[in-house]
């Protein structure tokens, strides 16, 4: 019986503790597991499973300085594509990238997958910031 | 009772002799026919497998590459682009185990076609060799016409087409393993790591075939 007791305070601690998660974080988590499924069907096959790129011909993705840096630029980036030089991870990079053929929230949502993984904690791209970071596109 | 016990341990073991020795061999693909020749005034007939034809590119270094370079050599051969957005990456992050497995079997190759001549020239080839740290001559990346290489892609069994309409080239990401005798011994799907580990066991198997130990 105390058993049962104990069995049903505890579940209902676990909901109240699902359920207090704010809004934000339930959004994140919503963004980084279909940012996941994004990566893994446009990105990883030149990016590689762990960002890690292709030795010197395919640039990782886990310079957390560079993608500070560039954090407006990725949804332009990846949209239309890069060609030229860029310096990442202390080496040069050279070739181009093809264009990605996304929407703004698959834009979002991989950006996001990609900010928080392979060692990078750069937190959420949102859908409108994404709207905003594409009209500056060149 | 005992007898029937008997039995099946002679079946179970004459089974498990005949799995055992098929592992350590294996098969022969492409298209066979049966030939017959004279041996001793005796009429013979033996099964004629399709083999490699005879074929002249260049590689990375601008050195001339024939069939008779991959004479007494078990090559894995594959047809890709440097430029190529999709598959081509991902086959050769899955080579790259293979060629770090080999690079130093004096009878071992890679021969990688570019589809794509016109853009891959032989400098291009070179950079993209050095940015993949190729070095030597275990791994080679061959350049020609284009005809000669959409013709020899039939030999490997390997789809190759001109470009679809959003201008990509279209091939697949098959790897093609050629024994000593320059038979298609298997192919393997270059996308997926796991078929290319199947495949650096399946060299090491054939290395030791008696056909490819005694070839001369």
């Amino acid at each position: 019986m105390k058993v049962k007791i104990l069995l049903c305070i505890l579940l209902a601690l676990g909901v109240l503790i699902i359920s207090c998660q704010n809004d934000e974080s339930i959004e994140f988590k919503r963004y980084y597991t279909s940012g996941s499924l994004v990566y893994q069907s446009h990105c990883q096959n030149c990016h590689g499973s762990q960002g890690e790129g292709l030795k010197g011909l395919i640039p990782p993705l886990s310079d957390t300085s560079f993608m500070r840096s560039n954090l407006t630029r990725l949804p332009c980036i990846i949209k239309n594509g890069l060609k030229g030089k860029i310096e990442i991870d202390h080496r040069s990079f050279e070739g181009e990238m093809a264009k990605i053929d996304l929407n703004p929230m698959e834009l979002a949502q991989v950006i996001t997958y990609v900010n928080n993984s392979f060692g990078n904690q750069l937190g959420m791209t949102g859908y409108e910031e994404v709207i905003t970071d594409l009209n500056t596109c060149r | 009772m005992k007898t029937q016990v008997y039995i099946i341990v002679v079946i179970t073991s004459l089974t498990a002799c005949k799995f055992n020795s098929s592992q350590k061999a294996l098969p022969i693909l492409g298209e066979r026919h049966a030939a017959t020749k004279t041996v001793n005034g005796q009429a013979v007939t033996d099964t004629v497998y399709s083999t490699i034809p005879a074929f002249k590119f260049v590689n990375q270094y601008g050195d001339t590459i024939t069939d008779k370079s991959l004479n007494n050599k078990i090559y894995v051969a594959d047809f890709f682009f440097t430029t190529c957005p999709t598959i081509c990456p991902v086959m050769h992050r899955n080579m790259l185990p293979v060629y770090n497995e080999f690079k130093n079997t004096a009878d071992f190759r890679i021969i990688s076609h570019t589809i794509d001549p016109a853009h891959d020239s032989v400098p291009v080839l070179k950079k993209y060799a050095d940015k993949l740290e190729i070095a030597g001559n275990t791994w080679w990346f061959l350049q020609g016409k284009k005809d000669d290489t959409y013709h020899i892609s039939k030999s490997y069994l390997v789809s190759v087409q001109e470009m679809n309409p959003k201008g990509q080239y279209i091939h697949d990401g098959y790897l093609i393993l050629i024994d000593k005798q320059k038979r298609i011994r298997g192919t393997y799907e270059g996308t997926d790591a796991a078929e290319v580990t199947k495949m650096i066991a399946d060299i090491k198997t054939l290395e030791a075939e008696p056909d490819q130990v005694n070839a001369k």
